[in-house]
């Protein structure tokens, strides 16, 4: 049988039915997100591990030029090193139809036997649809399944590469995917462009006999045993392979595809951390008001339940309750969000993240967090609503609360300066007589403008990213990357290229930088002085020139802990152990990579070297393009190019795909705060009120005027609110930018005054919406009844 | 129906409220006596301390000084659980703004007692002692005030409470209604036996009363018993 008090608390809620709507909804967007977000991470981190497993995914990767297949013994003799695979890995420039600007492919070798069942040990690709290439057949191939899909192949279509000088036709008889390309994205990118971008898996005999490289590799991958110091191997596979032009091992985190994987989980990991806590707290501070109002309201029924005999904590119990109920039902809808939202969010992954397979999961665990954390900031809003009233002894209880002492302070002669009307002194009173519940109610608001900024402020964080990577810092319109590092001389043949009217060299070198036990491998690139198509900037957007020191992008040096002055060391890998040391000469402010620079110059002094080339930035006229890109597609020397309106592009339409939906959700989301904030706010006042306001009816004061005096507070709450909230959302999107951070990039905090003015007028719209289904209320106010009920 | 059993002494009770810089002695040292299944009536002027000495003697306030006792439980020494107890198992309350719950019917509103209670009677057979049986389904907003407070009195008397506590049940009623509500209360006393102390400024109503006791300036002046007590309807109000 259904208690007496559970009754009173089903009518109770369907008495507050929309109050509790409002706070439901605001708890069912954090729920909504925790589960989306956490359980987004989860699949994607799970999913990940399961391939990587599955696939036997190398735990470190090294590159040579050329190392006899006899070295292997060496390597497997390091200490720890469990497992060894060598393969030949070439980027390719290709040559599809119905695409004028050249393609990159990767070419890997299969192991010799593969058809026959032999599977690389490490790296293993999952085939897709079709079979292996035939041993023999080195016109078959394998490429990944999202380029096939880019360009429509069916099995048995092909496109030409050319491989070593030759241009060779090569035809599809199988698709597959990598745990090694579960993020795909040609050498020397920033985004995935699967039209351009292809890995192509060969039969290694053929591969090896095209390259010349029979007996030999040029790229390996290991697994070690559990506990092994992977720092140790590091330094023992540098020391074997540097002669055979090593560019030095690394380790998963450093591997492009993982490292993008883990930037994202980062991201939605801080995702977790800052936008459902805001709700909750939010709805655990709307319970608090609602339930504040309803018992002191309730506030003699308490002190009868306490005189009937009801223990605190049965009456605090039924009170709380109503919370609970109001938290189940915001954690259910939730929940339903969540399994909704997820399923998209998941085929949104799908896009970027190329797994077999790639399931949104309902992790029980995630829920169960998710519900806790709702029901908990329900609850946590009720105890603090009612644990004070329910303590008050049952005499004192059921008389009704010394009236409030009103007092003339200074503001008030303030006021009275300024003559104020009656109607607006009552507004300040309110204000005066609950300081506290009106800075919570103010701060609410200004939650629902921080979290519209937040969510806004990454289209211009974009924008600036975009307008600092492809105007600022980097102009040039191509970049053509070299087989290998060419004479300084190049760049004259370059010049004579179709098009090329201007055109600047590289020169890439891997290297590991160190300060203190701090150690990071990153490429130092020499650039020519003076150049025009690209510059380095710091932070204040001031040139900076390496001249005889350094200058290290601000996140490299952050992590490698170096300030300016400070010299740093630097060896290289491929050259031999030796230790150089630099001079810390500036910072350079860019959002993409780790870069370090030096100039040519010094490049020479520190390798013993003279200047050689790797790749070359170029401007090119537009109308000469086509010439240009037929040219690239048959350049021997060029291993790829990179169209840099075509990196650009791939950027903003990731950012156009995913903004719409992504600012209309947002705004949504944000407005829920502010209608849940205001709606509650003015039902209490107006339940609070509704006797001054009735009175001053019968005194012959209009509807309006009445409700100026409840929505005025309001209104003047909410423009105090915006300006705050709006400063909040910096705050936030600050907060959100150093939680995005990673290796690979870094988001500049940027937000347009558009952002703030459109986060102003969400929350003052969806103040003013609120204010009016409440106003409607005052208008059909019982004058009468109003007056009878006994307060 | 008079014994000499007592169910409640108090000795040397006194209250203190402080509020802001002043004290209000509200008792100052209340020795009494009251006995068990007694209709006693508390008379006094306003502020003299009545429904301060009732809150304490149904547990619903701490006297400041002094002892309580309900038979032999002290009172005085009870914590904020032993007197919800006491409350519980002991005590039945009417007060003179009806203080139902304005979301339970009628029904409802007694039940929320006879669910706690040890031994009680059905919601209906208390609504019937109280005179309400053919309104038990209606909220109170849809009662009259005499209604609402047979509906507090059917709630304090479910409990079959040895003890029955009213501060001015009839103060807000006009004489007819009041005349109904004082007969209900009577009918209780007399047939189950209950002590009832009921608090009034209406004088006539201590016609009715076994013993009346008289206040003034937080103190007991005067303890009177009627030889012989008038039925509610002859009253003069
Ligand atoms: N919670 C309180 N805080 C401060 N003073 C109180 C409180 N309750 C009662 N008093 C004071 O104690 C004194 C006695 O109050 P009490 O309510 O017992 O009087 P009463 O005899 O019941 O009066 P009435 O007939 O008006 O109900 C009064 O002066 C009253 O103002
Ligand atoms: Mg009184």
């Amino acid at each position: 049988m259904m208690q007496t008090l559970d009754r009173k608390l089903l009518r109770d809620l369907t008495r507050l039915w929309s109050q509790s709507l409002a706070i439901a909804s605001v708890l069912a967007v954090g729920v909504a997100i925790m589960v989306m977000m956490a359980g987004a991470e989860r699949s994607l981190r799970e999913t990940r591990d399961t391939f990587y497993e599955r696939n036997q995914f190398g735990e470190v990767f090294a590159s040579v030029t050329r190392a006899p297949i006899g070295l292997l013994d060496r390597i497997e003799a390091i200490p720890g090193v469990a497992v060894v695979e060598t393969r030949i890995r070439n980027p390719v420039i290709l040559d599809i139809e119905n695409m004028l600007a050249p393609g990159t492919g990767m070419l890997l070798s299969l192991p010799h036997s593969f058809a026959q069942g032999t599977f690389p040990r490490l790296n293993r690709p999952s085939l897709d649809i079709g079979r292996w290439p035939e041993a023999g057949r080195d016109h078959e191939v394998v490429v990944n399944d999202s380029f096939a899909k880019a360009h429509e192949f069916a099995l048995g279509d092909g496109f030409y590469a050319i491989i070593n000088g030759q241009r060779r036709h090569l035809t599809i008889v199988g698709t597959a995917l990598s745990p090694e390309f579960i993020y795909t994205i040609g050498p020397g990118s920033i985004m995935p462009d699967d039209k351009r971008f292809g890995v192509i898996w060969m039969d290694g005999t053929a591969l090896t006999a095209a390259f010349n490289q029979t007996g030999a590799f040029n790229d390996l991958s290991l697994r070690v045993e559990p506990g092994t110091n992977l720092n140790e191997v590091l330094r023992q596979l540098d020391l074997i392979l540097a002669p055979y032009g090593g560019t030095g091992a690394y380790l998963r985190k450093d591997q492009i595809s993982h490292s993008f994987l883990d930037a994202e989980l980062t991201q939605l990991a801080t995702m977790v951390k800052i936008v459902p806590p805001i709700f909750l707290v939010v709805s655990a501070f709307l319970v608090n008001m609602v339930l504040g109002r309803l018992v002191s309201l309730e506030r003699e029924q308490i002190g009868l339940l306490k005189a009937l005999g009801y223990r605190q904590s049965e009456i605090a119990w039924h009170y709380i309750k109503l919370a609970l109920c109001i938290g189940a039902f915001g954690v259910a809808l939730g929940w339903g969000f969540g399994l909704w939202g997820g399923r998209g969010i998941a085929e949104l992954y799908a896009k970027f993240f190329h797994f077999p397979y790639l399931v949104f999961v309902p992790y029980p665990s995630v829920y169960a967090v998710s519900a806790l954390a709702g029901v908990a900031a329900a609850g946590l809003g009720a105890v603090f609503a009612v644990h004070k009233i329910v303590a008050l002894s049952p005499a004192v209880a059921m008389s009704p609360p010394a009236p409030h002492r009103f007092r003339a302070g200074v503001a008030d002669r303030l006021i009275h300066a300024v003559h104020m009307r009656q109607t607006s002194m009552m507004i300040w009173r309110s204000l005066t007589r609950w300081p506290l519940r009106a800075g919570l109610t103010m701060l609410g608001i200004a939650t629902s403008a921080a979290v519209m900024v937040a969510a806004l402020f990454m289209f211009d964080s974009m924008d600036a990213l975009m307008d600092k990577a492809f105007v600022q810092l980097n102009r040039q319109d191509m970049i053509l990357n070299f087989v290998q590092d060419r004479p300084r001389s190049v760049i004259d043949d370059v010049d004579h290229l179709p098009g090329v009217m201007v055109s600047e060299g590289v020169w890439s070198m891997p290297v590991r930088l160190s300060h203190d036990q701090h150690e990071r491998r990153t490429v130092l690139e020499a650039r020519d002085a003076g150049s025009e198509l690209t510059h380095l900037l710091n932070e204040n957007d001031q040139p900076v020139e390496p001249d005889s020191g350094i200058v290290l992008t601000q996140r490299l040096a952050k992590q490698l802990g170096l300030k300016l002055g400070q010299s740093v060391s630097i060896r290289f890998p491929s050259i031999g152990d030796r230790e150089h040391k630099l001079a810390v000469v500036g910072y350079a402010a860019q959002s993409f990579g780790m870069g370090a620079y030096v100039t040519p110059e010094t490049m020479t002094r520190l390798t013993g070297r003279a200047a050689r080339v790797t790749q070359s930035n170029v401007m090119v006229d537009p109308d000469e393009i086509d010439a240009l890109f037929a040219v690239a597609k048959t350049t021997p020397a060029l291993s790829g190019v990179v169209e840099m309106r075509a990196v650009r592009q791939s950027f903003t339409d990731t950012i156009a795909q995913n903004a719409g939906m992504m600012t209309t959700i947002n705004a949504l989301m944000a407005a829920l705060i502010a209608v849940g904030v205001v709606y509650n706010a003015a039902r209490i006042q107006l339940s609070e009120r509704a006797r001054e306001l009735a009175s001053l009816r019968i005194l012959g004061f209009t509807n309006a005027e009445v409700s100026y005096i409840l929505l005025g507070e309001l209104a003047f709450l909410t423009l105090l609110a915006i300006p705050l909230g709006l400063v909040l959302g910096y705050l936030l999107a600050a907060g959100m930018v150093a939680g995005f951070e990673s290796d690979l990039y870094a988001i500049p905090l940027e937000v347009s005054r558009v952002t703030y003015f459109r986060a102003a007028w969400v929350v003052a719209l969806a103040s003013a919406l609120s204010a009016a289904v409440v106003w409607r209320r005052i208008d059909q106010m019982d004058l009468v009844s109003v007056m009878k009920t006994r307060e | 129906m008079a014994t000499t059993e007592r169910v409640f002494r108090t000795e040397k009770v006194t209250k203190v409220y402080h509020t802001g810089s002043v004290d209000v002695h509200a008792l100052r040292g209340v020795t009494a006596d009251l006995y068990a299944g007694e209709f006693t009536v508390l008379l006094g002027a306003s502020g003299s301390g009545k429904s301060t000495l009732l809150n304490i003697l149904g547990g619903l306030d701490h006297a400041s000084s002094g002892r309580v006792w309900f038979r032999d439980l002290e009172l005085t020494g009870l914590g904020e659980r032993g007197l919800t107890r006491y409350r519980r198992d002991h005590v039945g309350f009417v007060f003179q703004f009806y203080n139902i719950v304005p979301s339970l019917t009628a029904r409802e509103n007694v039940a929320l007692v006879t669910e706690i209670a040890e031994d009680p009677m059905t919601p209906e057979e208390a609504l019937e002692r109280a005179g309400l049986s053919h309104r038990m389904d209606h909220f109170p907003a849809e009662l009259s005030g005499g209604e609402q407070q047979r509906v507090a009195i059917a709630r304090a008397i479910a409990k079959r409470p040895e003890v029955l506590l009213c501060d001015e049940p009839t103060g807000a009623l006009d004489s007819m209604t009041g005349v109904q509500v004082l007969e209900a209360l009577e009918g209780v006393n007399r047939e189950l036996g209950t002590s009832t102390i009921v608090i009034t400024h209406n004088a006539g109503i201590q016609a009715m009363a076994h013993r009346v006791i008289r206040f003034a300036d937080g103190n007991i002046s005067e303890v009177t018993q009627n030889e012989t007590r008038v039925s509610p309807s002859e009253i003069v109000w």
